[in-house]
């Protein structure tokens, strides 16, 4: 299968005052399209932050790193804001719902920035919340929602501009074990029956156990 | 257009704190349009004056009077169409607090030179016929439910006695900078009076008004009607009518300026308040905008948000402001003693500044909070505790 994820000799560094602080160093990385990998490590290992660079919501300081055919790292602030509405689905371990928007409200969210009229911004929205399996629950705002609910919220406005990729940092992490295996099951249901390419920050052995891959991130290197 | 229920719901997320920005605005609106319109009423007199009109006084003070056969002299300055004048009489009517302009004028040339006071033939004729009648403002007629025919009996202080005078007339400002509160009766009777009571007060006016055929002639015929009256015991002035309305004005600058200092402060303050609201709700929402971001929305929808809720913030602040200014003003107009300001009323001028002000307002308050949501990267709006 196909790379659509390509991370060549990739660094980034941070700089704290007059410190430059690494956090990956000369990093390499295939994923395949339709791949589930789960990237592991210890806090500070810097996975969050090849999550961050793979979604295009930081730049690194070198090297290439393709999504999907396009060098993302060479497009501005505003080609990539175009380019991540289009291509990349975002579930956040604190799923980061806007608190005066409904359930539907917030799924619509990124659908605004398309050209779909209002009905088919609907008809959008409601299949992907029966996807997720809140159908009756789309008029609740997210402080009438469990954390459960509220992050199958979040996978639905994730994946209702059918992206190309989907990465999750620490989906679980926030949640009772219930809860967390809904929303596993639910990422495995969308690598398998809908062949979305997820990649997935997690320290947990168990959510990682859903993954088709694992990645263990340890001081910017992978081991 | 697409984001507007956002900013709508972003508006209405901190009720209290959003309702007591909204009303600093309209209470700002208000007194920004009160201290306006205060300043505007004290300019009437200088905005109502006509550009074909002089006034000659006494060189040395306006208080001090001219001789009446002054008239005859001055009217034989080639370029003058008429000569007029009036007599400052002031006394009291009913209530001392109660002020409305009260003159003495020359019956036969007065409401000729001022056609702004709308007069029937019938009206004039009847004034002109009669030595104690009197010719009241319509405004004047209103405050104190006034006739044709009732008598008004006026307490004199610099022409001490008691005078009965009766309505002849009711004349109608002719558009909203006239004064419709002036009291205008016969000088030939006071002065008549005054040659049996008080003879070395006789025979004197307050000021003569000149008009004349062109503007563009006034400089030189002031020159030539002041050198008519040089070396004599009552030397003249002659200037234009706005001129001589500036003059009053003069004495009260300082206050005047002090007013228009204030509105602005007014406007000063109240930006500072909107502000802190607008950074207080940026700042709360760095994590939403991080959110946002994330998803695909560009600077110029972040712009949108931030902008669109100031502005409605404003635009409802100066909404309501705007609806409470007219009766309060009206009110006010009822409170002041009547006559202080003759002409007292919202002007558009002052609408168009104080919507203009709230926007503004609306609009620089935003220009920090949109820097700064702008300036933060995504990765450090979700590490954001705010």
């Amino acid at each position: 299968m196909a790379s659509i994820i390509s991370i060549q000799n990739l660094s980034k560094s941070y700089q704290r005052d007059s410190f430059e602080i690494p956090v990956l160093n000369n990093l390499s990385l295939e994923i395949e399209e339709g791949e589930f990998l789960a990237l592991m490590g210890p806090s500070g290992s810097g996975k969050t932050t090849l999550l961050n660079l793979i979604a295009g919501i930081d730049k690194p300081s070198s090297g290439k790193l393709t999504v999907a055919g396009t060098d993302i790292a060479k497009l501005n602030e505003s080609a990539l804001a175009k380019w991540r509405s289009n291509n990349v689905g975002f579930i956040f371990q604190f799923y980061n719902l806007i608190p005066v928007l409904t359930a539907f409200e917030n799924v619509e969210l990124p659908l605004l920035l398309t050209n779909l009229s209002k009905a088919e911004r609907k008809k959008r929205v409601e299949l992907v919340l029966s996807v997720v399996g809140l159908t009756d629950r789309m008029y609740h705002y997210p402080k009438q929602l469990s954390g459960g609910q509220e992050q199958r919220v979040a996978i639905a406005r994730a994946i209702v501009t059918d992206p190309t990729i989907l990465v999750a940092d620490e989906p679980t992490g926030d949640l009772d074990k219930n809860s967390a295996n809904e929303v596993l099951t639910l990422l495995d249901r969308l690598n398998k029956e809908f062949k979305k390419t997820i990649v997935m920050v997690t320290h947990d052995p168990a959510s990682a156990a859903k993954a088709s891959v694992k990645r263990h991130l340890d001081k910017g290197d992978l081991v | 257009m697409k984001i507007l229920k956002l900013i709508f719901k972003n508006t209405l997320r901190h009720k209290l704190r959003t309702t007591l920005t909204i009303l600093g605005i309209a209470i700002a609106v208000i007194a920004f349009g009160i201290l306006r319109t205060v300043v505007t009423a004290w300019h009437v007199g200088v905005d109502a004056s006509a550009a074909n009109r002089l006034i000659t006084r006494q060189a040395v003070s306006f208080i001090f009077p001219l001789p009446v056969t002054y008239k005859e002299k001055i009217a034989s300055v080639a370029g003058i169409e008429q000569v007029t004048f009036s007599t400052w009489f002031q006394g009291v009517y009913i209530d001392k607090n109660q002020f409305f302009t009260r003159m003495a004028v020359d019956h036969e040339t007065f409401f000729s030179v001022y056609p702004e006071f709308l007069l029937t033939k019938e009206e004039l004729e009847n004034f002109k016929n009669e030595r104690t009648a009197t010719i009241i403002g319509a405004d004047l007629a209103k405050t104190y439910n006034l006739s044709i025919g009732d008598v008004m009996t006026l307490e004199g202080d610099i022409y001490p006695g008691t005078w009965n005078f009766t309505v002849r007339g009711i004349y109608q400002p002719r558009d909203k900078a006239t004064d419709g509160t002036m009291m205008a009766f016969r000088w030939d009777y006071v002065n008549e009076r005054m040659q049996q009571e008080w003879p070395e007060r006789a025979n004197d006016v307050g000021w003569y008004i000149v008009k004349i055929n062109d503007p563009n002639q006034a400089a030189e015929i002031s020159t030539q009607i002041d050198a008519l009256f040089l070396n004599s015991r009552a030397e003249t002035k002659t200037e234009t009518e706005r001129a001589f309305a500036q003059g009053f004005l003069s004495s009260t600058s300082a206050i005047i300026d002090a007013m228009n200092l204030i509105s602005f402060v007014i406007i000063g303050i109240i930006m500072l308040v909107l502000g802190n609201t607008m950074i207080m709700a940026a700042r709360e929402r760095t994590r939403e905008y991080a959110v946002l971001k994330t998803l695909g929305f560009s600077a110029k929808h972040i712009v949108g948000l931030i902008l669109g809720e100031s502005l409605l913030i404003s635009a409802i602040g100066s909404a309501i402001g705007l609806f409470f200014i007219y009766p309060l003003i009206e009110g006010i107009g009822q409170v002041i003693p009547k006559g202080f300001f003759p002409v007292f009323h919202v002007e558009s001028i002052t609408i168009v500044l104080a919507v203009s002000a709230a926007m503004m307002i609306g609009l620089i308050a935003s220009i920090f909070p949109i820097q700064r949501a702008l300036k933060t990267k995504i990765v450090d709006g979700f590490r954001f505790v705010g």
